[in-house]
């Protein structure tokens, strides 16, 4: 057994697992830090096939932005869990099945595919074994696929303003800081003087 | 220019009272209307009078054929190798046509002003017969023969307007309708005929279509094929041709609208049921002479249809009730005369006749509307009598008409009333030309010169002479069924008077026409061959041997149409005049003849029963088997239905639950995934 | 098995990953944001797919593809927890069980 296949292993077997624990867990918080076990390991998988950029991409936005959003999300809501997970099973056969089939037959593809000879290199990108893997991601990037790019940051931004047009509220009754009524502030508005005899005060 | 002028004329007049007419008021339009149509009158008897009169027609070009002027107004249609021009042809019979059209029209325009004053719509009812001027224009100066056809249905719906003009009538509207589709028929005819002749002749104008029907005379005629007959193809297309003007000009068989027109305004009958639109079928056959020289089955045909239609009317017209109708059933009956003429080969005696008969039956029309404005709007004679003292002019003038209509004159002499050239010239014509055809249309025409003349005198003396009768019934209690207004019963006779001088100057004009047209006109028309073929100058085609032999028919045939008009003025006054109790026993002792005759041989019934009746069923059965129970309840109404319910089954899958939908994908994903995998081999 | 990372490896583990996620929908029906992890999850797989047959096909356009899928991955996870908080917000619960008024 190779080094690299050694690895794969190791890491398909973590990355399975936690998924299934990502869907099994009781708790939520317990699924997202799954999910994020999951990922990188995930990673890992990608690492191995040589697509580097990808993996670390995966683990940069994954773990560090998409799933610690789930973990704020799960631990901000004040939900109890225990009720969601009610009834849990009560879909499972159909699940089952569906479930199983689609699993039976992605096997049958994976074990029996052939890839049509004119397939290969005909997307005409072929990856240059001297050039690392994120140069060569980003040479083709910002020039043949320029356009999906621009595509893909418009994508993000939308998703952004429409989390924040989503989420933002303005409350009512809350003290806010005005740093423009403070400067603004003027001794005749606020300051009274006033002559005090001695030993009768106001 | 001045071609154009009296064409054009009449169409500006109708847009500037139908599309104006509100704004500028009545009496403006009717003076503009009128003015024009007066001028496009001038106008057209000073392109008649030189070819009367004259050298001819000014600026005619002899083509080989006719002398005639053609006005190019612009290229209309062009469709292949067809290339065709909108073009003003006149010639002769056009000529002709022009003054009888535009006079009458013009003088009926006059006329109106004082008929219609009361009427609220007087500026549509202008514009109506502007519209309807201009119509008859565009068909009598047709050069080919889809603009004939335009002419053709324009005339046709001026009509249908004209007729309907008092829209708020049933009976009006129905009678208007009655005579749009009674001519459907005949146009559906005409229209065949037309496609035939454009089909077998290759040329849609004119002139290149008789040019077609001469050499055909050399090479023998066409034939067509329909279905396992062989067709003589000249007969077929007149044949069609001639259904389009038994239609038009009311001819037996399809002459039921004409009647009922009668419930249009009295001007409007004058106009265009008497003087001009039913004669467009006789106009047109003379026209297309050429063409129906070439067939003789077809002319016999035009003959017999035409000497029925003249007997048939006349019978009918001999005891009608409603002073209209009479005169409607004495326009068929002349109608049939000219056919009769144009089948024989007179077609310049026909022409004569038409020409004749515009002036003085347009005269008694005017007369009748006269009369019936004097009554207060009554139309039964029965209700009149002795208004010969209250309404003198008119009655003169309405025995000029007569003595015109029933042809009064001395035979062998040039002394004689219009109708008595035009109607002699044709039984003669019909005698000449002999055979059985022949001796058939002489003797049914005689015998309707009879008829004639006993229905006019029967007319003149139930409206004029007699005492006043007002509402009491005369010689039968037939419920009299078709017209509406008899508002004003009781004092109709004590309140007659005579009309206003815009009313009786169009009936001077129209008697001296009446009076003089025969004998001045009778050189052109008929006298000699040499002269006739001067005249028309190959505008129609004019055959030499029929006009010799007519003018050499023995004595007693020259004299017959006279005696008969003797007989017939001897035996009205007799029964009318002398013993006014004659008709009613001769009625009471020959019901069913009178019935047969006063309900016009029961033609409106026969066709009741089997045209409208039978499409009244079949358009029920359709409508209530096929569209209501068949497209609306099981295919519209149906159809949605089973849409609602399968709807209301398939919205119970919209659960709301989000992850029903995810379920559904999923299981969608699911299937479309083995279907992937099943057509790629795999399982 | 042979000795080296085939194709075959990667695909087999990819599908399990989205039978996996497939399957997590199903059970966890009430939390969406179970469901929502398990989208992640079987985006996960496809983009592992990808990336497999980039590899294998030393073809870069796949990890083109799967940076385009990470994107919008990304993007749909961030709006689908803004609308769980808003939803959480006026209802205050999660379960999608109460949300039905789309019925039809």
């Amino acid at each position: 057994m190779t080094l690299p296949l050694f690895f794969f292993y190791v890491f398909s077997a973590i990355t399975v697992a936690s998924a299934f624990m990502v869907i099994s867990a009781r708790n939520p918080v317990h699924a997202v830090l799954f999910l994020i076990l999951a990922f990188v390991n995930a990673a890992g998988l990608f690492m191995l096939a040589g697509a580097e950029f990808l993996a670390l991409l995966l683990i940069v936005v994954y773990v560090g932005a998409v799933a610690v959003l789930f973990l704020f999300v799960v631990m901000m809501i004040d939900v109890d869990f225990a009720e969601l997970k009610s009834g849990l099973l009560s879909y499972a056969p159909i699940g089952m099945v569906v479930g199983a089939i689609l699993f039976l037959e992605l096997l049958l593809v994976a074990g029996s595919f052939v890839i049509a000879p004119d397939v290969v290199g005909a997307g005409g990108l072929p990856i240059d074994a001297t050039m690392d893997n994120t140069r060569a991601l980003g040479l083709v990037l910002y020039t043949r696929y320029v356009f999906l790019f621009q595509g893909a940051a418009a994508v993000l931004l939308v998703a952004m303003i429409g989390a924040i047009v989503l989420t933002l509220r303005h409350r009512t009754g809350i003290k806010r800081q005005s740093t423009a009524s403070q400067l603004g502030r003027k001794p005749s508005e606020t300051v009274r003087n006033v002559k005090v005899k001695s030993g009768q005060g106001l | 220019m001045i071609i154009q002028a009296i064409v054009f004329l009449p169409l500006i007049g109708a847009l500037v009272a139908g599309l104006l007419g509100r704004t500028i008021g009545h009496r403006p339009s009717e003076f503009i209307t009128t003015g024009l149509l007066l001028i496009a009158a001038v106008l057209s008897w000073i392109v008649f009078i030189p070819v009367a009169f004259g050298d001819g027609l000014v600026g005619a070009v002899g083509d080989g054929h006719a002398a005639v002027v053609k006005v190019e107004v612009m290229r209309w249609i062009q469709v292949g190798d067809m290339d065709l021009r909108w073009i003003l042809r006149v010639d002769t019979l056009t000529a002709i046509m022009l003054v009888v059209v535009n006079t009458v029209s013009a003088l009926v325009h006059l006329y109106s002003i004082g008929y219609m004053e009361e009427d609220p719509h007087r500026s549509r009812f202008f514009a109506y017969l502007s519209l309807f001027t201009f119509a008859m224009l565009m068909l009598v100066t047709a050069d080919n023969f889809l603009q004939m056809f335009f002419g053709w249905e324009g005339v046709g719906l001026a009509s249908y307007l004209l007729i309907g003009f008092w829209y708020t009538k049933p009976s009006a509207t129905a009678a208007a309708m009655k005579a749009f589709i009674v001519n459907r028929v005949g146009d559906f005819g005409f229209a065949l005929g037309i496609f035939g002749a454009f089909l077998v002749l290759g040329h849609i104008d004119f002139d290149g279509a008789f040019h077609a029907a001469d050499e055909f005379a050399a090479t023998g005629l066409p034939v067509i094929q329909f279905l396992s007959w062989q067709l003589d193809a000249m007969t077929v297309i007149c044949l069609l041709l001639f259904m389009g003007a038994m239609g038009k000009s009311a001819q037996f068989l399809l002459h039921t609208w004409l009647p009922d027109a009668m419930e249009g305004p009295t001007p409007v009958s004058a106009l265009i049921h008497a003087a001009t639109m039913v004669t467009a079928g006789v106009f047109m056959v003379a026209r297309l002479s050429p063409l129906f020289e070439t067939s003789p089955i077809a002319l016999t045909v035009v003959i017999v249809i035409g000497a029925i239609t003249a007997f048939f009317a006349a019978t009918v017209g001999l005891v009608q009730n409603d002073i209209k109708r009479v005169i409607a059933y004495s326009t068929c009956s002349q109608l049939g005369y000219m056919f009769v003429a144009l089948g024989v080969g007179a077609y310049s005696a026909g022409i004569f006749h038409l020409f004749t008969h515009a002036f003085f039956k347009a005269l008694l029309f005017l007369g009748a509307g006269s009369v019936i404005h004097a009554m207060h709007h009554e139309q039964d004679m029965r209700n009149m009598g002795g208004l010969r003292k209250k309404i003198p002019i008119t009655y003169a003038m309405m025995m000029i008409g007569t003595l015109a209509l029933t042809g009064v004159g001395i035979p062998g002499t040039n002394f004689g009333f219009a109708g008595f050239f035009s109607k002699d010239a044709i039984i003669e014509s019909a005698y000449a030309f002999g055979g059985n055809v022949g001796s058939l249309a002489f003797w049914l025409l005689v015998v309707a010169a009879l008829f004639t003349s006993f229905y006019s005198w029967r007319l003149v003396h139930l409206t004029f002479h007699g005492t006043p009768r007002e509402a009491a019934h005369g010689h039968d209690d037939h419920a009299h069924d078709d017209h509406a207004d008899h508002g004003h019963h009781g004092s109709a006779h004590d309140n007659a008077h005579e009309s206003p001088n815009v009313m009786l100057v169009p009936l001077y004009v129209l008697a001296v026409g009446a009076v003089l047209a025969g004998v001045v006109f009778y050189g052109m028309f008929f006298h000699d061959v040499e002269h006739i073929e001067h005249f028309f100058a190959g505008s129609i085609y004019v055959d030499h041997q029929i006009i010799e032999d007519a003018h050499h028919v023995p004595t007693w045939v020259k004299w017959s149409a006279t005696i008969a008009m003797i007989i017939g003025f001897v035996a009205a006054w007799y029964m009318y005049i002398r013993r006014p109790d004659v008709p009613g026993r001769l009625a009471a002792t020959n019901p069913g003849l009178y019935q047969f005759l006063l309900n016009k041989w029961y033609f409106d019934e026969l066709y009741n029963t089997i045209f409208v009746k039978p499409a009244l069923w079949i358009g029920n059965a359709v409508w209530k088997g096929f569209d209501d129970w068949l497209v609306d309840g099981k295919i519209a109404e149906g159809l949605g239905r089973r849409v609602q319910n399968v709807t209301s089954w398939v919205v119970k899958l919209q659960s709301g639950y989000l992850y029903h939908y995810a379920f559904a994908m999923l299981i969608g994903i699911a299937a479309l995934l083995t279907w992937a995998i099943a057509a790629g081999g795999l399982i | 098995m042979g000795l080296e990372i085939g194709l075959g490896h990667y695909l087999t583990v990819a599908a399990i990953l989205f039978t996996l996620g497939v399957f997590g929908i199903f059970i966890n029906r009430k939390n969406i944001i179970v469901i929502l992890m398990s989208v992640e999850l079987i985006l996960l797989a496809v983009n592992l797919n990808l990336v497999a047959f980039s590899a294998h096909l030393n073809d870069l356009q796949g990890q083109v593809f799967a940076l385009m899928i990470l994107t919008v991955a990304a993007a749909e996870a961030a709006i689908g927890l803004a609308i769980l908080v808003i939803f959480y917000r006026n209802r205050g619960t999660i379960a999608v069980e109460d949300v039905n008024m789309m019925k039809g």
